[in-house]
């Protein structure tokens, strides 16, 4: 699928990852978080291949694809506390990330009530929270309001300066600061 | 860090988000039940109530319904979690994933095995069931359920993947409950015979023990294929 794809990520960077619709983005993403295994190449963390140190890879990684992982028969808060607990994170908090995300009021809501955006704020809650260094990040943005957009945007720069590391596809344009960013570009090949 | 990372917590996290949704919705639990009840009272009904012909049937009738109606619920086990999401961040998660999967088929079990063992004994008076055969019935059922559920994890988690996969996770799956029934209604014979059938229950425990300490395994690794 890919050619030629070589690349290396340290902390404090943020990269977006860029390409017209079908091009493997979401795919590349897969690879990186260990869901995939790539036909070819390898993924390293800390010069480990993930599959060899998976418990310490997989703390130290937030992965949101295009399902937001939430369960309609719970409220947006066991929902989240269920996210936080999974990921070895104190649940207690829940509450508390809710309000970051302007889900307050709606804690006790069934999750099969609230709208796609609210689902992913759900699913986005958890990175006010975590301690993983690595945010893998697919289309973070859909359904999310502009308000939203530009808090998301700043968390992910204050992520970055703490040593942090993101890595998203979008196709809207980042208001980050472009110094910030580095951008790969995926491409088709014809021959 | 190790602390909050032990087993024991993951699987109790994962139990009790799964018994909480079963319990908001409930045709999960009730659906299987009804039919169990459904399939094993047309019996009867086409066969006539003639009672020394009930008897001999009773056995059989009672588990190959009970196989039916686990096999009906099997797909809520882990298509759910597929279709929204939930099963990514599970793989995701720093847990080992076998924990994970006996707790999800610790909770089918008590959701679709479990109740089973109740109305069970109830069909069995419908269905004039030897007096001797009772509790033979009830210990098969109880070891052999589990092996339901968990022999049917690795069919769902390999065909989780499929839009249409019902048909194929009976294919798959119903060859594999074979061996349990047969030992099952094996040992409830023996018992209506007043036979010893402690060979048949050891044989039924023997495969449970097998199935709890290996499927989980099978089932991390289909559902790893699956995702893929």
């Amino acid at each position: 699928m890919f050619e030629d794809l070589c690349f290396e990520f340290g902390p404090g960077d943020i990269v977006q990852i860029e390409g017209p619709n079908g091009v493997g983005k979401t795919s590349l993403l897969r690879i990186l978080a260990g869901l995939s295994l790539p036909y070819e190449g390898s993924v390293k963390y800390k010069q480990q291949p993930i599959a060899d140190c998976r418990e310490q890879y997989n703390q130290d990684l937030v992965y949101l694809g295009h399902l937001p992982g939430v369960k309609g028969e719970m409220t947006a808060q066991e929902n989240l506390e269920f996210n936080l607990a999974l990921q070895g994170l104190d649940p207690g908090s829940a509450q508390q990330d809710l309000s970051k995300v302007n889900l307050l009021g709606f804690e006790d809501a069934l999750a099969s009530h609230l709208s796609a955006g609210q689902h992913r704020r759900i699913a986005l809650a958890r990175l006010w929270q975590t301690r993983a260094q690595v945010w893998i990040l697919d289309e973070p943005f859909t359904a999310i309001d502009k308000d939203g957009v530009a808090k998301l945007e700043r968390l992910f720069v204050e992520h970055a300066k703490q040593g942090g590391c993101v890595i998203l596809t979008t196709h809207q344009d980042l208001s980050i600061a472009p110094a910030l960013v580095k951008k790969i570009s995926l491409t088709y090949r014809f021959f | 860090m190790t602390n909050s990372l032990s087993y024991r917590r993951a699987f109790y996290l994962v139990l009790k988000r799964d018994l909480t949704i079963a319990l908001r919705h409930r045709d999960d639990i009730i659906n299987p039940l009804v039919f169990f009840i459904i399939v094993v009272s047309l019996f009867p009904l086409g066969i006539g109530p003639e009672q020394s012909t009930l008897t001999r049937i009773a056995p059989g009738i009672i588990w190959v319904a009970a196989l039916l109606a686990t096999l009906l619920s099997l797909d809520r086990l882990f298509k759910s979690d597929h279709n929204d999401g939930s099963l990514e961040q599970m793989l995701l998660s720093p847990h080992p994933i076998f924990i994970l999967v006996l707790a999800k088929i610790f909770a089918h079990w008590l959701i679709t095995g479990l109740p089973l063992l109740f109305v069970a004994p109830i069909l069995a008076v419908l269905l004039h069931l030897d007096p001797n055969s009772y509790f033979a019935l009830m210990i098969t059922l109880l070891l052999g359920t589990p092996v339901l559920s968990l022999l049917g994890a690795i069919g769902v988690a390999l065909t989780v993947g499929i839009k249409k996969g019902g048909v194929l996770l009976s294919l798959l799956v119903l060859p594999l409950y074979i061996p349990v029934l047969i030992f099952a209604t094996s040992a409830i014979d023996s018992a209506a015979l007043e036979l010893p059938y402690s060979g048949q229950l050891a044989i039924i425990a023997a495969m449970f023990f097998g199935a709890l300490t290996l499927a989980p395994f099978a089932v991390s690794a289909a559902l790893k294929v699956s995702t893929n």
